[in-house]
């Protein structure tokens, strides 16, 4: 919302300048965007005479100028400008003035060889316009030395407001000064409109052609004509008003409900009455009827928007643009002024199913004054007499002003309670009143609010009013309750296990990135997502459509990015959302990572490409540090299908899937652009169990007095066979003497049969009881290979 | 100068002429060994008169302990020389790099969650969480925005495809609905602070369609504008790592507070890129905040006569890029490592009250 301040005082009785209304306006809740003063912003510039205009001897393109700038004798200034000539009047810049464009302050300078003492401006370096051609001209008529922005009507700041969606009463000049006036600065002028005597009966009526059910679409519609205006450009002072305020003059009469709606917040439309066929009314459109609206666009209407019609057609969409067919143009000499109250939500329901922006679904959405739906009318009326001539007919009335007033039980105490504010019970009543509240005094206050702040409805709402005019800044601090001496500690078990997790990852020297949630439907359907129910309906960028099924493929593109910039070895991981559905709470906490490429390369030979077994750590790493245990269950082959089918691996308990790893598949390498090789692990956090509490003491401990013993063994076994079961076949032979089993070697080519593979374990023995004599051990130890034989059909090697 | 001088002369030359300790130990066997000459020589000791063995008993054994001693030295001594010249042959070029080892890091979005949670939780306030996916209801109805209400325009939704059952939802345009959440499954008294993902169809250099919010809710007996303020000014004071903070209030309008309040904060930025609390002549912008609206603890089931609180809802993203200097809000979902290092945080960098917020 734009307002000039000479607009303003125009309601508002003061002597405050720009800045002083704006600090005001901020205070009570209208946000003041920004201040334009270009009158201030430009003190410095002066007004100057050009009196005489010389080539320069010294340079082509250069003149020599002879300025008066009011201040004594001519001055000597050097100017590039093609438009300078002897006789101009220009803006001058004295000396020591800041040029808005430069942001530096103007020295005198010698410019090939002769002295230039100040210069004369062009638009653009006063940062008034994009010319810089040559310098301003002012009228011939500008007085020497006065303010530049005098002579150029810059001096009537121009002030933005921001207004919040609960505001409609403040989408007005008027609106702004009551506010105003309400919170002190300055005084209401009088807004009452006079109504003007119709000359003659109007020959068109008009109606509301509602069920009960649908009535409060439209309760109020008024009208009249106006014969014999003459279209054409409005007044000077309106034109400059609403360029100032940024909008494009069109003709009287249609900037005369532009001027109104941003006057006094109450949109209206003008006929053109010759284009009308038969009488008027308000009723709901027809499913699929079609308007070509004023923005030259044809729309669709559906059976719950409200339209203004005669016999023919649908003629407006109701409270949010006009039809082009009865528009006003220059040839118009007879007009239908319509003024109505249409229904907020039906309206933005409307505006928004259209797509129609307007300056009129602004106001009507924010709710218009029901009150002002009359005298709306009578002042469009006057201005219009008044710039097109013409008479006009009688007011025609359909409905009646919609009830708005409705009482709220208010306890000024409620001001403290709420707001920790004391504020006395007389200030609280005199700010309601001031702010046009209706207010019956009592133990509990009735309060009523004005029929312009249909937003107000309860208690809380008059704290609000009163808190914002008394001062926010005037409310002191109050310490929260301490609970506990001590602060407990306040993360649930998953918001611990992801802040450790976080912290692990990062101290095995993974980055750890941040992604959208949303990726390419192409790269969704690569992890298994990609499906109707995750797409996006209304996405940024057509390559950000698809909720991620699965963190990976952020991570893979991430890699690709970094890969173009030269960084082939990288490991990244991100602890975030998978989406399982497009429905709420279908998404669990994924930790991903990735590792790319050969490693770095080093003269020590240490680094190697990523593979499974790295992975592999991770995702140990990751359940460990989520559960604080060591994770024994078991690995077993195989993960989805964007793992290599041979090098993947999952872990789970029971039913439930806890982690993948593996090296990534080629083919989704090469859907990603990536060199590779990538090893990747998934961990879903909220499938890890919640460990049995076993109090914060550890178990006793009980080590061994007696000396452990190591048993190497070699085992020729089917490829087939996993390491997992020779290992767990080995444990089982004598779980309470052997304390671990471990691989140390796998062979397969040279000396070992075909289809075979050598297993070297080790075996670390713990008597715990006694020493274990030579043959106890040699015993132990055939229990060992005949243990491991039968389960695997292994042999041990020789 | 009689045999056994000569003997002792002749064997401690040659101990401390043997080149290695080879030649040592054939020395070492030719004069103690079994049959070595100081050997033979102990043996007479047995067949003499009490009176030869006092005087040559003293004078063998001193031989035998003189030669042993003289061993053991040049023992030493070869070592040593043998282990100079291996250590001299093994010197190697120490300025080469170490293996390498990858430096991991925190994103800073993380580690300023972590200081906000640390300071808050200090407080009492526990974390309270929601979907990234959430019911129109909860991130709208029930905070009192009600459908084509003017102030649904004023956060730009992305809306997902309709379900199979026919429903629809949102990605959530603010952290608010975990306040419904909470307030549906939890009763008062209430402090909570919900940070998370929330999205809005909007970018450039300040908006990102994914950012990261955090929500504050307090509900109990008597909280009003004035806790409000402290709690702000308090972590903001923690946050920011100053000892004083000014704040400044403008009334404002969400639907799901009444009254409303924004809040800045008093800063001096008058130096590029720097940021200074408590002075100059800058305004920041913290967030939105209000009481919550007595509609909006009705449709949580809560009754507003016995229960009020406040919300407040500020942008990680935001605290990050002012605490940490970070221009760009884009560039923290880009995942340019040269950015995660420039930006990231130690794995080890834990905020803590006791040992600070930051380094």
């Amino acid at each position: 919302m734009k307002f000039t301040l000479s607009w303003l005082k125009e309601h508002l009785e003061t002597d405050a300048d720009a800045a002083t209304i704006a600090e005001k306006l901020t205070s009570i809740g209208l946000e003041v965007e920004s201040v334009e003063d270009a009158g201030a912003r430009l003190k410095a510039f002066v007004v100057a005479h050009v009196v005489t205009v010389q080539k320069h001897p010294n340079a082509d393109k250069l003149k020599l100028c002879m300025v008066d700038d009011g201040s004594g004798a001519p001055i000597q200034v050097v100017c590039g400008a093609p438009n300078a000539h002897t006789g101009m009047k220009a803006v001058f810049a004295r000396p020591g003035t800041v040029i808005p464009v430069t942001g530096e302050a103007l020295k005198i300078g010698t410019i090939r060889g002769l002295e230039s003492r100040g210069m004369l401006c062009s638009a653009r370096e006063l940062l008034l316009g994009d010319d810089h051609d040559g310098i301003i001209e002012l009228a011939a008529d500008a007085r020497i030395g006065e303010p530049a922005a005098k002579a150029l009507g810059l001096t009537d700041p121009v002030i933005d407001v921001s207004l919040t969606p609960n505001r409609g009463d403040a989408a007005s000049v008027f609106g702004i000064a009551r506010d105003l006036a309400a919170s002190g600065l300055g005084k209401l002028k009088d807004g009452t409109v006079k109504p003007v005597a119709g000359k003659f009966k109007s020959p068109k009526s008009i109606a509301l052609n509602f069920t009960p059910e649908t009535a409060s679409a439209c309760p109020m519609f008024v009208g009249r004509m106006v014969r014999g205006v003459r279209n054409g450009p409005s007044p000077a002072w309106v034109q400059d008003r609403l360029k100032a305020v940024g909008l494009r003059p069109i003709s009287a009469l249609v900037d005369v409900t532009n001027l109104i709606s941003l006057d006094r917040g109450r949109p209206l439309h003008v006929f053109d009455a010759d284009k009308l066929t038969g009488y008027l009314q308000a009723r709901l459109a027809r499913d699929g009827e079609q308007l070509l609206a004023l923005d030259g666009k044809s729309y669709t209407l559906d059976g719950e928007m409200t339209v203004i019609a005669d016999d023919a057609a649908a003629r407006g969409i109701a409270g949010i643009m006009g039809g082009e067919e009865t528009g006003c143009s220059d040839a118009t000499t007879n007009v239908f002024i319509e003024s109505a109250y249409f229904d907020p939500i039906r309206t933005a329901r409307a505006g928004r199913r259209l797509g129609i922006i307007s300056d009129a679904r602004y106001r009507f959405e924010r709710g218009v004054d029901p009150e002002f739906v009359l005298p709306g009318l009578e002042l469009a009326t006057q201005l219009i007499l008044e710039w097109c001539g013409g008479e006009a007919s009688e007011t025609v009335i359909a409905g009646k002003v919609p009830e708005w007033r409705r009482q709220i039980d208010f306890d000024p105490g409620y001001v403290a309670q709420l707001g920790g504010l004391d504020v006395p019970k007389s200030e609280s009543v005199s700010i309601l009143e001031r702010l046009g509240f209706g207010v019956e005094d009592g133990a509990v206050l009735k309060v009523t609010p004005p029929s312009w702040r249909s937003d107000v409805h309860g208690r809380a709402d008059l704290v609000e009013e009163v808190v914002r005019i008394h001062g926010l800044n005037n409310v002191r601090s109050v310490p929260l309750s301490r609970g506990n001496a001590v602060a407990k500690p306040t993360l649930t078990l998953g918001q611990r296990r992801t802040r450790s997790v976080r912290r692990t990852l990062a101290a095995r020297g993974f980055n750890e990135t941040i992604s959208f949630s949303f990726i390419s439907r192409a790269h969704a359907k690569l992890f298994g997502g990609g499906d109707d129910a995750r797409q996006v309906e209304n996405p940024i960028a057509s390559d950000l459509d698809a909720l991620r099924p699965s963190v990976l493929p952020s991570l893979l593109a991430a890699a690709k990015r970094n890969e173009a910039r030269g960084f082939n070895d990288l490991q990244f991981f991100e602890i975030g959302a998978q989406f399982d559905s497009g429905m709420p709470e279908a998404q669990a906490t994924i930790a991903a990572g990735i590792r790319v490429g050969e490693g770095a390369r080093s003269w020590t030979k240490a680094a190697h490409a990523s593979d499974v077994f790295d992975v592999k750590a991770d995702m140990l790493a990751v359940l460990e540090s989520a559960m604080g245990t060591a994770m024994t269950a078991p690995v077993k082959s195989g993960a989805p299908g964007w793992y290599h089918p041979g090098r993947s691996g999952t872990l789970s308990l029971g039913p439930k899937v806890l982690a993948t790893f593996g090296e990534v598949h080629p083919k989704i390498l090469a859907a990603f652009d990536l060199k590779g090789p990538v090893a990747a692990f998934e961990v879903n956090l909220d499938a890890i169990p919640e460990s049995k509490s076993k109090g914060k003491a550890r178990a006793v401990f009980t080590p061994s007095p007696y000396q452990a013993i190591e048993r190497d063994f070699a085992f020729l076994v089917d490829l087939r066979i996993t390491a997992d079961e020779v290992l767990r076949a080995a444990k089982g032979a004598e779980r309470n003497l052997i304390e671990t089993a471990a691989i140390f070697d796998v062979y397969e080519g040279k000396g070992v049969p075909g289809g075979k593979k050598s297993l070297a374990i080790s075996v670390r023995i713990q008597p715990r009881d006694k020493t274990l004599t030579e043959p106890e051990i040699e015993a132990l130890v055939q229990k060992i290979v005949s243990a491991v034989s039968k389960a695997t059909g292994a042999a041990l090697r020789t | 100068m009689s045999d056994i001088q000569t003997l002792e002369r002749d064997i401690l030359g040659a101990i401390s002429a043997a080149p290695d300790e080879a030649a040592l130990e054939t020395i070492r066997v030719a004069a103690l060994g079994k049959k070595g000459t100081i050997s033979e020589l102990l043996k007479t000791l047995g067949a003499m008169t009490p009176d030869e063995r006092k005087v040559n008993g003293p004078l063998f054994n001193g031989l035998r302990d003189k030669v042993g001693e003289a061993i053991s030295a040049r023992k030493a001594e070869l070592g040593d020389a043998a282990l100079n010249a291996r250590l001299a042959h093994e010197k190697i070029d120490v300025t080469l790099p170490p293996r390498p080892e990858p430096q991991g890091s925190i994103h800073p979005v993380s580690q300023v969650f972590d200081e906000i949670t640390t300071i808050l939780g200090d407080l009492g306030f526990a974390i309270g969480e929601g979907p990234d996916v959430e019911y129109d209801d909860y991130n709208f109805t029930m905070l009192n925005i009600p459908p084509d209400h003017p102030s649904r325009q004023m956060q730009d939704t992305f809306y997902l495809a309709k379900q199979l059952d026919g429903s629809q939802h949102i990605l959530r345009t603010h952290t608010s609905p975990v306040q419904v959440r909470t307030m549906l499954k939890q009763k008062p008294p209430i402090r909570i602070v919900a940070p998370g993902r929330t999205y809005r169809v909007d970018s450039d250099a300040t908006h990102s369609p994914m950012f990261h919010q955090f929500e504050l809710l307090v509900i109990d007996q008597g909280i009003h504008l004035g806790h409000l303020k402290w709690t702000i000014e308090e972590f903001c004071k923690a946050f920011f790592e100053v000892d004083k903070v000014e704040l400044r209030a403008r009334p404002s309008f969400f639907p799901f507070t009444e009254p409303s309040v924004e809040w800045d904060l008093r800063c001096d930025r008058s130096v590029p890129n720097q940021i200074k609390f408590g002075q100059g002549n800058d305004w920041l912008e913290l967030g939105g905040s209000g009481m919550v609206n007595p509609r909006v603890l009705e449709m949580c089931g809560l009754d507003p006569t016995i229960y009020q609180g406040f919300a407040f809802g500020g942008g990680i993203d935001r605290l990050a890029m002012l605490k940490y200097g970070v221009p760009d809000i884009r560039a923290f979902f880009e995942s340019d490592l040269r950015w995660l290092r420039h930006y990231g945080f130690a794995a080890l960098d834990m905020p803590s009250l006791d040992g600070g917020l930051s380094r």
